[in-house]
């Protein structure tokens, strides 16, 4: 036994797995206590907010906070590239190559070439076939923009005065003036942005961890606790027993435990589907395959000539099976048990898929993430920050489940080592 | 001389199928016996004749598929946990295989202590306890102290084979059933096991079944001898008639396999070596 735990440590397929796991349950522990707050709270009134830190534009210009000049080389030039977006710019491009200028010479990433080339040629009096009236005015507009974008003038802050109804100066900004970004009081991290709610989908995402863990963990225990028990019963008394218990595991079979999930789910209705009651329900439905293994490794090992020697000395049947049978299955029962809680995790994500998970309104799940990304269709406006995560963590929590199993395999089950 | 002894096991058409239909296995065909108290019994036979299917039913460990099995005279009833728990004092066993013997679990004490248990010594205090596990393991030639809190694999396969035999010791049952107890053992252990066996038979007097497929070693150890080919006894009676004066041609094709069978065995000398 000793001597096997140390194999697991050092065997890196289970470290790997072991690690990420574990990694994951300490970010559901941790995370909250360094970010409190409701994870349902909906924080945004856009939905899909994008990844990033945000600061408070009102707070900004608060007369408290000191200003300091800096002149940082290249400021402006960044200022203007960003003035004038990439989609402005491919028109721009397109229309100097309409114009007859050669493809070759056009950069749209070269920004002073392209600049340049556009003073040179471009002519609002030039008609171009095929040209609406309405993309010539765009033209023009985009020419006017393009002429004024070095003239860098100050921002004018002026507040309204309610009784005098007018307009108060204030301050000028010019673009040299910075200040520093923790003198803004109000700052809002948003690692992965919000979703369509607007909540803060890093704090879901990791209470939603909490939930798909809880969950498997439930309906894992479950169904390896009847999985074990009715294998080993069945494998053990066989008979007329195992005959029964093999005829409700060969229902279980025959009936896809999906559909089965579904159809259970959908019947207790949404007031009814709590955390709780979707683990149980998942563990009631997933314990077939352990009892049939269970049940197949007691029946090759119930002939073994030490069980016949344990009932020579006179033990009774539950003792047997306690002392005999169980540590000889043990290992085997670890891994079944790590590989239910992992399919019960994606369980709940397709059930919560199909939108037969928990309730959205108490909890959040990986599954109902998924869901809501897909219903808000966040995979067309691309948000992908509203779904990929919630992807990378569904396929870690699986893959460091699996590596975690196949590395006690290959600790307990030596014959597959080469 | 056996004729004068009481029958202590003894079994009518006894028979043992396996599986059903295309997969079916006669492993036992209709067998009938007569075991004496006292004697040593050698049952012969090749892999696969069904030695180790009759020591089952024997210990009642399997089902019995046709026939009757009387012990000590009578029907035997082993319907409840009570009843197989009482026959089992009188019937014990020693298997093939002295590995898989063992509840790798389990310190070897265990073993031991389940069988003080089992002669009605729960309550004995635990020196008194330590004491006969001490005295049974010094009759098979091992010291206690180096087995206890042990577990199994920290054993070699003669050392695991002969506290199976200080474990019959401490059971002292009226029938012991050796199923080949040498034959995963080598050589020189075995004359060792052999040796025990014999000794403990002396000194509790209990009948012996010895099953084994090797005619020389059947022999020089046994009383009578029961020849097994595929699930029939074809051959049986004294050993000397058996082994010197062969009926069945099966016999005759197990005794030519034994090279040198009227040199005498030194198995008793080897041991010692
Ligand atoms: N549990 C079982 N199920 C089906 N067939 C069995 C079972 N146990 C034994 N058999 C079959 O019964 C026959 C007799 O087997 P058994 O183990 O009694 O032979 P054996 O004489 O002890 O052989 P060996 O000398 O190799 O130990 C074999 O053909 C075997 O395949
Ligand atoms: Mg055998």
């Amino acid at each position: 036994m000793r001597n096997q735990f140390r194999q697991l440590i050092r065997s890196g397929k289970f470290m790997t797995g072991f690690i990420i796991f574990n990694a994951l349950v300490l970010l559901t522990i941790f995370y909250p206590i360094f970010n409190p707050g409701n994870p349902l709270a909906m924080i945004g009134f856009d939905s899909f907010i994008p990844p990033g830190t945000y600061f408070s534009l009102y707070d900004s210009v608060n007369p408290n906070i000191h200003v300091y000049t800096l002149r940082i080389p290249g400021a402006d030039e960044a200022r203007i590239q960003s003035l004038l977006p990439m989609d402005e710019r491919e028109a721009m491009g397109e229309w100097l190559i309409r114009e007859g200028v050669p493809k070759e010479q056009i950069n749209i990433e070269d920004f002073t070439g392209l600049l340049e080339l556009w003073f040179a040629h471009y002519n609002p009096d030039i008609r171009i076939d095929g040209m609406t009236i309405a993309d010539r005015r765009f033209y023009q507009r985009l020419n006017a923009k393009v002429e004024g974008i070095f003239d860098i003038v100050d921002i004018h802050l002026y507040t309204y005065n309610n009784e005098t109804e007018e307009y108060e100066f204030q301050a000028a900004i010019s673009s040299e003036d910075y200040i520093r970004l923790r003198d803004v009081v109000n700052i809002v991290r948003l690692p992965l942005g919000t979703d369509n709610f607007g909540m803060d989908m890093m704090r879901k995402l990791v209470s939603a961890i909490g939930t798909s863990l809880l969950i498997g963990l439930i309906a894992g225990s479950i169904a390896t606790v009847i999985g074990l028990i009715l294998g080993l019963v069945a494998g053990y008394v066989g008979g007329i027993i195992d005959e029964i218990i093999m005829f409700f595991s060969n229902l279980f079979t025959v009936i896809p435990g999906f559909v089965l999930l579904i159809l259970i789910s959908y019947s207790i209705g949404q007031a009814g589907r709590s955390v709780t009651v979707i683990g149980i329900v998942i563990g009631l439905t997933a314990w077939v395959w352990t009892t049939r293994s269970v049940r197949s490794q007691v029946l090759s090992l119930r002939h073994r000539d030490h069980v016949s020697l344990s009932k020579l000395s006179g033990h009774s049947m539950p003792r047997i099976i306690i002392k005999d049978i169980l540590p000889y299955i043990a290992s085997y029962v670890v891994m079944a048990f790590i590989l239910q809680i992992s399919t019960a995790i994606l369980a709940e994500a397709g059930l919560s898929m199909l939108g037969l998970g928990p309730r959205t309104t108490d909890v959040a799940t990986l599954g109902l993430m998924m869901n809501w990304a897909m219903v808000y269709s966040a995979h067309l406006t691309g948000a992908w920050w509203a779904y990929y995560p919630v992807l990378l963590v569904i396929a870690l929590i699986s893959f460091s489940l699996n590596l975690m199993n196949t590395g006690l395999d290959q600790v307990f089950n030596p014959q597959l080592r080469n | 001389m056996s004729s004068k002894k009481e029958v202590c096991l003894s079994g009518t058409g006894v028979t043992k199928v396996f599986g059903f239909g295309s997969k079916k296995t006669v492993a036992v065909n209709n067998i009938d016996f007569q075991f004496h108290s006292g004697e040593l019994v050698s049952i012969v036979g090749e892999s696969g004749s069904g030695k180790t299917t009759l020591i089952k039913m024997l210990l009642g460990l399997t089902s019995v598929t046709n026939g009757d099995i009387f012990f000590m005279g009578e029907k035997r009833d082993i319907s409840s946990h009570r009843k197989k728990k009482e026959y089992w004092k009188g019937i014990q066993a020693i298997f093939q295989d002295p590995f898989s013997s063992y509840n790798i679990f389990s310190k070897i004490d265990s073993v031991l202590l389940d069988c003080i248990h089992m002669r009605g010594g729960r309550r004995l205090p635990r020196e008194k306890k330590l004491k006969m596990m001490r005295e049974a393991c010094s009759f098979v030639n091992l010291k206690f102290d180096e087995m206890t809190n042990k577990y199994p694999f920290e054993l070699s396969g003669g050392q695991m084979q002969r506290l199976m035999i200080a474990r019959i010791f401490l059971l002292k049952p009226k029938i012991l059933l050796a199923d080949e107890p040498t034959s995963m053992i080598d050589a020189c252990s075995r004359a060792t096991i052999l040796d025990m066996l014999l000794k403990l038979r002396d000194e509790i007097n209990m009948m012996i079944i010895f099953i084994t497929h090797d005619m020389g070693l059947a022999y020089y150890v046994s009383d009578t001898v029961y020849i097994m080919e595929k699930g029939k006894f074809v051959e049986h009676g004294n050993a000397d008639e058996v082994v010197l004066a062969p009926k069945a041609d099966y016999t005759k094709k197990l005794l030519s396999d034994v090279p040198k069978i009227h040199e005498p065995w030194d198995f008793r000398k080897s041991g010692k070596s």
